[in-house]
C-alpha cells in the first residue's frame, strides 16, 4: 500500500503577494495585473510505500520542505492531486505550537491534540515523553523557563512519541547536542524497524544513508533522481563537489 | 488504531469534501479542548486577579454604561442594569468572538503552516471559548439581579436554545469575516472600527420603541436585534421569545452558519499562501 502518493504535483504562488485593499485597487486600475508565478513544485509525481525510509535531500531552495508539507496535507496542490493514507505526523519545526507561558507537562497534552491525539492517549503516554527528554525536574514550569535545548528535546519527545503510520520530519537531525542528536537518530531508527513509515528532508547526508534505504533529490522544484539512497546521495555529493570546484 | 485506513485526498483547487472536512473537525476534538484550555488560562497566568478578569472587564464596562444610561432611560424600564446587561452580554459575545476569531488565525498562522489542522478549528475554539465566557458573565448578571432585586424567572430554561443561536450566528460571521482577513489585513482594522457603530444601531443601550416608527423598519435590518432580542426575552421580560421572532432568529443563524461556511471552505486551499 502507497502511504504517500502524488500525481502531477505542483505549488505555485505569485511573486508578489498582495496584502491590503488599497494595493488591490491600485493594481487593478494601474492595468499591471498580477506578479508573476513562481514555482515551488513542479509537475511531482511519486509514491512512497509502507514502511520505507525515504530521504529528501537538495539544495537550498529546491522544494525539499514544500514537498513533505504537500504530502502532510498542509499545503494543498495548485495542480495534480495529493493523497495520504493512515496517520500521518509531520514534524516541521520542532518547538512548533509550543506555548511560552504553559508548563513543559501541559504543552506535552497541546501538542499531541496539534497532531491528532485524544488526551487520554496522550496522557498514557506522557512519562515516557518527560522520561525522554530528560527535563523532568523542570516539567511543570513554564516552558518561558526553559533553553532552547530543553524546548528542542521536549519537541522531538512528544513528536516522535506519537504512534503515527507515517511520520515526516523536516531538518530536525541538526538540533541539540551530539549526545540527544545521536538519540534521536536512534530513535528514528527504532521507527524504521517497527515498520513506520518515515520521510525525513536533511542537509546531513551521513545519517541519511544509514537511515533510508532510499533517497529523492529535488532541484528547482523537480525531481532529480529517485532510487536507493547510496546510489542517489553519491550522485548528489559528487554534483556538488563538481559545483564547489567549478 | 481504527482498523479502516484513512485516506484523503487533496486535489488542486477544490476543497476538502464535506464529509471528509466534519470528520476531520470531530478527528481534532482534542485539539479544540486544548485550543480553548490554553485560550482561557495563558490570558490571565500571570494577572494578579487571574481567572476573574473575564468576568471583571466586561463587568467594569457594564457598571459605565449602566451609570450613564440608566440616568437618560430610567423612566421607560425598571431595572434598566438587567435590561442593559441580558442585551450586552450576547452583543459583547458576537463583537469578541468576530474580532477574537480573525486575530486568532493571525496569530496561528505560523502553526498552521507546520501541522495538518482543519483551519476552522481555531474559529470554533474562539466561539467556544467565548460561550465560557457569556457562562461567566451570566454567573455575574444572576448575582446582580439578586442583589437589585430583579426576578429570575422560570423563562431562563429558555437560554440555552438563544445561546446556541446567538453562538451560531456568530461562527457563520467569524468564519466569513476572518477567510476575507486572510487575504486582506485592513478587514480587522475596519471590523474594529465598526463595531461600536453596529452596537449603537442595536436596540441594547435604549430600547427599540423609542425609534420613530418610521425608522422602525430600517434598523429590524439590522440582523443582531433578533440575535440580542431572544437573549434579553428570556432573562429581563421573563418570557420564551415569541414564535416569529425565534424563526427570525434561526433563519438568520442557520444563514449565517451556511454562508460562513461556504466562503471560508472555498477560501480555505488559498490560505497558506497569505498566512
Amino acid at each position: 500500500m502507497n502511504v504517500i502518493e502524488l500525481h502531477g504535483v505542483s505549488v505555485r504562488y505569485r511573486e508578489t503577494r498582495i496584502r491590503s485593499l488599497k494595493e488591490t485597487v491600485v493594481r487593478g486600475l494601474s492595468g499591471h495585473g498580477r506578479s508573476p508565478w513562481f514555482y515551488a513544485l513542479h509537475d511531482v509525481s511519486l509514491a512512497i510505500h509502507h514502511g520505507e525510509a525515504v530521504g529528501i535531500i537538495g539544495p537550498n531552495g529546491a522544494g525539499k520542505s514544500t514537498l513533505l508539507r504537500v504530502a502532510a496535507g498542509i499545503i494543498p496542490p495548485s495542480a495534480g492531486v495529493a493523497v495520504t493514507r493512515g496517520t500521518v505526523a509531520p514534524v516541521m519545526e520542532l518547538g512548533t505550537g509550543f506555548e511560552a507561558e504553559l508548563s513543559g507537562r501541559e504543552n506535552i497534552f497541546f501538542n499531541g491534540a496539534l497532531l491528532g491525539c485524544s488526551r487520554a492517549s496522550m496522557r498514557s503516554r506522557a512519562d515516557e515523553i518527560i522520561d525522554f527528554s530528560g527535563i523532568e525536574p523542570f516539567i511543570d514550569a513554564p516552558l518561558r523557563t526553559y533553553s532552547t535545548g530543553m524546548v528542542a528535546r521536549l519537541a522531538f519527545a512528544v513528536a516522535t512519541a506519537i504512534d503515527a503510520e507515517t511520520i515526516l520530519l523536516d531538518e530536525i537531525l541538526a538540533v541539540g547536542d551530539a549526545a540527544f542528536r545521536s538519540q534521536c537518530n536512534a530513535r528514528i531508527a527504532r521507527f524504521v524497524r517497527n515498520g513506520a513509515t518515515v520521510v525525513v528532508v536533511s542537509h546531513e547526508l551521513e545519517p541519511l544513508e544509514s537511515l533510508c534505504s532510499r533517497a529523492i533529490w529535488v532541484a528547482e522544484g523537480r525531481v532529480v533522481a529517485d532510487g536507493a539512497a547510496i546510489d542517489v546521495i553519491e550522485r548528489y555529493r559528487r554534483q556538488s563537489s563538481a559545483a564547489l570546484s567549478a | 488504531m481504527s482498523t479502516s485506513v484513512i485516506e484523503r485526498r487533496y486535489v488542486a483547487g477544490r476543497p476538502l469534501r464535506w464529509r471528509e472536512e466534519l470528520r476531520d473537525i470531530w478527528h481534532h476534538a482534542a485539539l479544540l479542548y486544548e485550543l480553548v484550555h490554553r485560550d482561557l488560562t495563558v490570558r490571565y497566568k500571570r494577572s494578579l486577579l487571574g481567572f476573574l478578569w473575564t468576568m471583571l472587564h466586561p463587568l467594569l464596562l457594564m457598571l459605565i454604561f449602566v451609570v450613564v444610561f440608566s440616568a437618560i432611560f430610567r423612566g421607560n424600564s425598571p431595572h434598566y442594569e438587567t435590561y442593559f446587561l441580558s442585551a450586552y452580554i450576547a452583543w459583547n459575545f458576537f463583537a469578541q468572538t468576530t474580532t477574537n476569531a480573525m486575530a486568532a488565525v493571525a496569530w496561528n498562522g505560523p502553526l498552521m503552516k507546520r501541522v495538518r489542522v482543519p483551519p476552522s478549528i481555531f474559529t470554533l475554539s474562539t466561539v467556544v471559548s467565548g460561550l465560557v465566557n457569556v457562562g461567566l458573565s451570566l454567573i455575574v448578571l444572576f448575582t446582580i439581579m439578586l442583589v437589585v432585586g430583579a426576578p429570575l424567572r422560570a423563562s431562563l430554561w429558555f437560554l440555552p436554545v438563544s445561546l446556541l443561536l446567538v453562538g451560531i450566528f456568530s461562527f457563520g460571521a467569524a468564519l466569513a469575516l476572518t477567510a476575507i482577513s486572510i487575504f486582506f489585513g485592513d478587514v480587522r482594522e475596519m471590523v474594529q472600527a465598526g463595531m461600536p457603530a453596529l452596537m449603537y444601531l442595536t436596540p441594547i443601550i435604549y430600547p427599540l420603541s423609542i425609534v420613530p416608527e418610521r425608522y422602525r423598519w430600517l434598523i429590524k435590518l439590522n440582523p443582531l436585534v433578533y440575535i440580542v432580542e431572544i437573549v434579553r426575552d428570556p432573562i429581563y421580560y421573563g418570557i420564551v421569545p415569541a414564535p416569529r421572532t425565534l424563526l427570525v432568529a434561526t433563519v438568520i443563524s442557520l444563514g449565517s452558519l451556511a454562508a460562513g461556511w461556504m466562503i471560508f471552505r472555498h477560501s480555505a486551499p488559498r490560505f497558506h499562501a497569505h498566512l
